[in-house]
């Protein structure tokens, strides 16, 4: 029985849909991720999932427990890392975790056997009794790790977990969720935009406007792209695509003032490629698929465009319903 | 429905910010001994109470009244901050039920309070006022349900705001009005019609006719108490009761 399974779920703010009927389940100690732009609904499912918000429609189950008919039995089963940090940066770390143990309901004895486990766990012992204001990003980000698993959950969720971290935090952030998910059996639910980080997941599924539109492992998404990317910059850019159309029957896309072609076996093309074409070649590169391409093939954008572009609207409105989660 | 290990955490911690952020002490300690020692000099020389008693002792349940009113409101008002920071959300996604954290933020902001008022209590050799062993057990007692009156006011106000934008209004058009209407600068009792009506609404007022029964006994209105005690600690409680309800359920609220 998958651990996390959710049907048909949807979430209505006013006008707008966030979340538009999405199923899919995790499996018991996998790594699952939900890419998308900003907006997606990335945060809205993690927050019916987490009993934040109630769904407009559907079901949501973690550990066998309904999201809305159970929500402390889910509560009690389920650790979180939000996108911003939730520490008290008034407290000190052990303050932090004590409060956390109790609220979880832990007894003192264990509440401080668990705490000194989960410091060692994120290599912070030496700092229990310094107060968080003067912590790093990044030992805020461990600390909030050691946090959310105190009371032992069997699904971590992570919204956004290295957002606003440099990337040497970053890629010491996967190696410790990649140890953790060795040394217990976890179940790790998150969200990004970085493509580099959904590589990590098990599984993934691309949301966009609210749905799922793709779903499955990293290296099966990006099958869906049909090889590698050349770039190809040439000092007549019109001409070479039409070449490139009649002697390969391939695509050319013009893009960043060259030519984006798909294809598979791309190192064996190029030489081919530069030979056929009747005028000079400035330059080549060629680029495995990325889940970025993915996205790009799946919606015709790319994911930073959106969050740029035309979604301030449905940003905006997440803003506010943010806000009105915490209530 | 209570777990009370929850309950015990959100005070600990209350406790330890309180302590820690020693300005905040200082400010609602300030205020009042402002009041006596300045403005209370300052118009004892304008007003001569013709029953026997000076200024300072006429204001010094107000003073009371006072210190609870803005340490309970600040106190609450911490609620907004735990949302703007996002600390709230440790709070909400704990398998705890949504009226542990308003009891324990109602019991912590009592007891810190309290703790204030006791604070401006020692101040009475100062100001000349005798005070029986007896006066301090029930002014204590007295200061218990009034701060856990307003405590729950002021979490049903914070329940309902969503940002802290809303806290100057809070204070200017809410928490002043009500120290103004309570009686704890001057007599109420003779103001115009539709003051004197607000004066009834406000749950200060009876905290601190409460406060004049033990501190004034035996003064009349309008300088002393003008409700029979039993009356002011019933609306007191039954306000204490309502509000704290109505903080609970605004707080179980989601979209």
């Amino acid at each position: 029985m998958p651990i996390i399974s959710v049907q048909n779920l949807s979430k209505q703010f006013k006008s707008l849909t966030a979340v538009d009927g999405i199923s899919f389940s995790v499996n018991e100690g996998e790594i699952f991720g939900f890419l998308g732009p900003n907006g997606a609904g990335k945060t809205t499912t993690i927050n019916i999932l987490c009993t934040l918000l109630s769904p407009s429609g559907g079901k949501a189950e973690i550990a066998g427990f309904d999201c809305t008919a159970d929500p402390d039995k889910v509560r009690a089963a389920i650790g979180l890392i939000f996108q911003d940090t939730t520490l008290d940066v008034g407290l000190t770390a052990y303050e932090n975790l004590k409060f956390h143990a109790y609220l979880y309901n832990l007894d003192r004895k264990l509440a401080e056997k668990r705490i000194d486990e989960m410091l060692s766990v994120v290599e912070l012992q030496g700092r229990k009794h310094d107060l968080i204001k003067n912590f790093s990003g990044g030992m805020k980000r461990r600390l909030e790790i050691a946090r959310g698993l105190l009371h032992y959950p069997r699904v971590l969720f992570l919204d956004e977990p290295t957002l606003g971290l440099d990337p040497q935090t970053r890629s010491t952030m996967w190696d410790f969720i990649n140890k953790l998910r060795q040394n217990e059996k976890i179940t790790v639910f998150m969200t990004t935009h970085y493509m580099e980080e959904a590589e990590n997941c098990d599984r993934i599924a691309v949301i966009d406007h609210g749905k799922i539109i793709a779903d499955g492992a990293p290296e099966k998404l990006k099958q869906l792209v049909r090889g590698d990317m050349i770039h190809i910059v040439t000092s007549d850019n019109k001409r070479a695509a039409e070449e490139i159309r009649t002697g390969f029957n391939l695509a050319a896309r013009e893009e960043n003032g060259g030519l984006a072609v798909e294809a598979e076996k791309g190192e064996e093309l190029i030489p081919r490629l530069i030979h056929a074409l009747s005028m000079r070649t400035l330059s080549v590169s060629i680029t495995k698929p990325t889940l970025n391409d993915v996205f790009l093939k799946l919606t015709g954008r790319t994911i930073r465009d959106e969050a740029l572009q035309d979604n301030r609207e449905v940003t905006r409105e997440f803003v506010r319903s943010h806000r009105r989660a915490q209530r | 429905m209570i777990q009370w290990r929850p309950v015990y955490v959100i005070c600990y911690r209350e406790f330890i910010k309180f302590f820690r952020e020693r300005s905040r002490l200082l400010g609602t300690i300030a205020r009042p001994v402002l009041w006596l020692f300045v403005v209370g000099n300052g118009m004892a020389s304008l007003i001569k109470p013709q029953t026997g008693f000076s200024y300072l002792q006429f204001i010094f349940p107000g003073m009371i009244g006072m210190t609870i009113l803005f340490s309970s409101i600040f106190s609450s008002i911490s609620i907004v901050w735990d949302r703007e920071f996002g600390f709230m959300k440790e709070m909400l996604v704990a398998p705890i039920s949504r009226l542990s954290i308003v009891i324990g933020k109602a019991i912590s902001g009592t007891l810190i309070s309290v703790a204030q008022a006791i604070i401006i209590l020692l101040l009475i050799p100062f100001l000349g006022i005798h005070l029986t062993i007896m006066q301090f057990i029930e002014v204590v007692a007295v200061a218990l349900l009034v701060s856990f009156c307003i405590t729950s006011l002021g979490i049903l106000i914070a329940a309902r705001l969503t940002s802290f934008d809303g806290f100057n209004i809070i204070m200017n058009f809410l928490v002043m009005p009500m120290l103004f209407l309570s009686g704890a600068m001057y007599p109420v009792t003779s103001l115009p019609v539709v003051l004197r009506r607000m004066t009834l609404i406000n749950p200060l007022t009876y905290g601190i006719d409460a406060f004049k029964h033990v501190l004034l006994r035996h003064s009349t209105p309008p300088l002393g108490p003008e409700f029979p005690l039993v009356q002011d600690i019933a609306i007191v409680t039954i306000l204490s009761i309502i509000m704290l309800t109505l903080a609970a359920l605004s707080f179980r609220k989601k979209d």
